[in-house]
């Protein structure tokens, strides 16, 4: 049996996929184009713009910095979000039921306010390194992703495979690091992968935290295209994708893209 | 090595709630003993006091002469079996067995071995390079059981094994848990909501209720001499009638029921009567007769069981069950009388 797809989906769909797809493209042809301002499509074809961004020091120091921020915050978020996912799910019954929602408050409050208010608290009140207080923004805004995926993966976590472990003779921490934390593991790379690309895409709370010397990649693009309007911010993007595609190419071949959305 | 476990007089409570109450159990060396109730009785409560994840609110556990009640879990070296196997997922079925030995820092080449005898001793050696997904619930089961039995532990403990199995795996599993148990001399604490599996397999059953323990006792005697009204409903009496005596004569009894009929009981098969007493039979300890001796009552609802045909009663003391013969099936609405096999019957007081 044959299905008939309707005429009226497959225009849907095609539109919907070009709205997807026809940003990207754009991008690329932009990044190409040998003219001195944004352009589409491209006239001429040059490589100029790419090598434009690495003579420009402010794009190297803001990346650097981004990635650093990143990865510190992600690990930071993690080392705290771990734990607290595993709280969470351990000891449901005995904790109180709003303690999950404290968890996602970063998601839910909306950005802005939230970078505004870490700014004076933190940057103003306790005076803190612009770079740490950048770290304490990042780790705060992406630990709902590390807290509610692992917490996913430990849904379906059996804890009696722990107590199982225990009453062989493991002790509760080492039980966590040769039991649990093997069985959770597709939650945790993927809380990494999806806190790692939150805290590299982040504007709003960067905007608030970053200081006189010290700022991070997407707010160097933001500030490059007021000031020049030229195709290296779309090279710079083509640059971020191809990251993206690469994070992307890495799970695929490790665990299979399908985990990131079960 | 065999010892026993002595729980003394354990309160534990769930948050502000009591699960049990002055709960006392003596396992002895090598024995098995099983506790049985519906969920929620504090069966799988007494177990995980044992185990040592959860604290007791008071009293004291003792396994042989060592006082266990504030010892860590992990520590305790009690072996577990349960109910969802709790194998590790991620470990293959040898590493899962040789999991505890490696804990007690027993070496690789040692902890390969005993680790395949005991996958040898409940048939699963082809597996052993298996991950557990890739078994049958049964195997499963299996691979729990000898992952606990390899540490030879002093205790082992049960909690719903074979609830997760089809009905004739259930027998099978349950037969080879009591042949690897004898075969070792483990004490043994078992525990189920199933009748049936519980007097197969122990040496003395706990019948639990509301956190208490209601009888423990021989699996025989439960069955026969239920020390009261609760233990009585779950083993199957489905009569209890309460009766008070209204003549005595040596061992013979006239006692009378509620309405006024009464009924002759001999103290010779059912043992010393009290003034007020309740009789728990069973659908069979009653028998359906036209007329004669016995309790007055009117036909209802007539089943047909195979080897006999049962009736739904009404009496003057209530809704009774009874059986009568193939041979005589009765109407609805006609009159009968119940006469009780004292050899199937019981005496339990008057409860308040």
């Amino acid at each position: 049996m044959t299905y008939r797809i309707h005429p009226a989906l497959i225009v849907f769909a095609s539109i919907v996929f070009f709205f997807l797809l026809a940003p990207l493209v754009i991008i690329i042809g932009s990044a190409l184009s040998d003219t001195t301002y944004l352009t589409f499509p491209p006239r001429g074809l040059t490589l100029r713009w790419f090598e434009n961004i690495f003579e420009m020091s402010a794009f190297r120091r803001t990346a650097i910095t981004s990635f650093q921020l990143a990865f510190a915050g992600t690990a930071l978020s993690l080392l705290v979000g771990i734990p607290a996912a595993y709280a969470l799910n351990r000891y449901r019954i005995e904790l109180p039921s709003w303690l999950s929602t404290v968890y996602v408050l970063p998601i839910l409050v909306p950005e802005i306010v939230f970078g505004f208010s870490l700014m004076k608290s933190v940057t103003v009140g306790l005076e803190t390194p612009i770079f740490l207080t950048l770290l304490i923004g990042h780790a705060l805004l992406v630990l709902p992703y590390s807290v509610r995926v692992v917490s996913a993966s430990l849904a379906s976590f059996d804890f009696s495979i722990e107590e199982a472990a225990i009453s062989l003779g493991s002790p509760p921490l080492k039980t966590f690091f040769t039991i649990v934390l093997p069985n959770i593991r597709a939650g945790v790379i993927a809380a990494f992968i999806l806190a790692f690309i939150t805290s590299l895409n982040d504007v709003s709370v960067s905007l608030f935290l970053t200081g006189p010397g010290i700022s991070t990649l997407p707010i160097q693009i933001l500030a490059h295209m007021e000031q020049f309007f030229d195709p290296t911010i779309a090279s710079v993007s083509v640059l971020l994708m191809l990251v993206t595609v690469a994070v992307m190419a890495i799970v695929e071949a490790t665990l299979g893209l399908t985990f990131l959305t079960k | 090595m065999t010892v026993s476990l002595d729980i003394e007089s354990i309160t534990a409570h769930y948050g502000h709630t009591e699960v049990l109450k002055d709960l006392s159990l003596s396992v002895k060396a090598g024995e098995l003993v099983s506790l049985l109730g519906s969920s929620g009785c504090g069966k799988t409560t007494t177990l995980r006091l044992v185990a040592g994840f959860l604290p007791p609110t008071k009293g004291r556990i003792k396994l042989g002469d060592k006082d266990i009640t504030r010892l860590p879990a992990h520590t305790r070296n009690i072996g577990l079996v349960f109910q969802n196997y709790a194998l590790f997922p991620h470990l293959s079925v040898l590493e899962n067995v040789a999991f505890g030995l490696k804990q007690r820092s027993v070496g690789s080449s040692e902890r390969r071995k005993r680790a395949s005898e005991m996958l040898d001793r409940v048939g699963l050696s082809p597996y052993a390079e298996r991950l557990p997904a890739a078994l049958s619930g049964g195997q499963k089961q299996r691979v729990a059981l000898a992952r606990a039995l390899v540490i030879e532990p002093p205790l082992l403990m049960f909690d719903e094994p074979l609830s997760n199995l089809d009905a004739k795996l259930r027998i099978d599993m349950r037969v080879e848990i009591r042949k690897l148990q004898r075969a070792n001399g483990t004490t043994s604490l078992y525990v189920t909501h199933d009748q049936e599996e519980a007097f197969s397999i122990s040496d003395r059953v706990a019948i639990m209720n509301a956190g208490k323990i209601m009888q423990l006792d021989h699996p025989e005697v439960l069955y026969q001499r239920p020390a009261n009204a609760f233990v009585a409903r779950f083993v199957g009496f489905e009569n209890l009638i309460a009766m008070k005596v209204s003549e005595r004569d040596g061992d013979r009894v006239t006692a009378e029921v509620e309405g006024g009929s009464s009924i002759a009981l001999s103290q010779d098969s059912l043992g010393p009567i009290p003034d007020e007493f309740v009789l728990a039979a069973r659908a069979d300890g009653l028998s359906v007769r036209r007329s004669g001796e016995g309790l007055p009552v009117t036909l209802g609802l007539r089943t047909y069981l195979g080897r006999a045909y049962q009736y739904q009663c009404q009496s003057t003391a209530g809704d009774l069950v009874a059986n009568g013969p193939l041979s005589d099936p009765m109407e609805q609405g006609g009159s009968a009388v119940l006469a009780p096999h004292f050899e199937q019957c019981c005496i339990l007081p008057v409860e308040a």
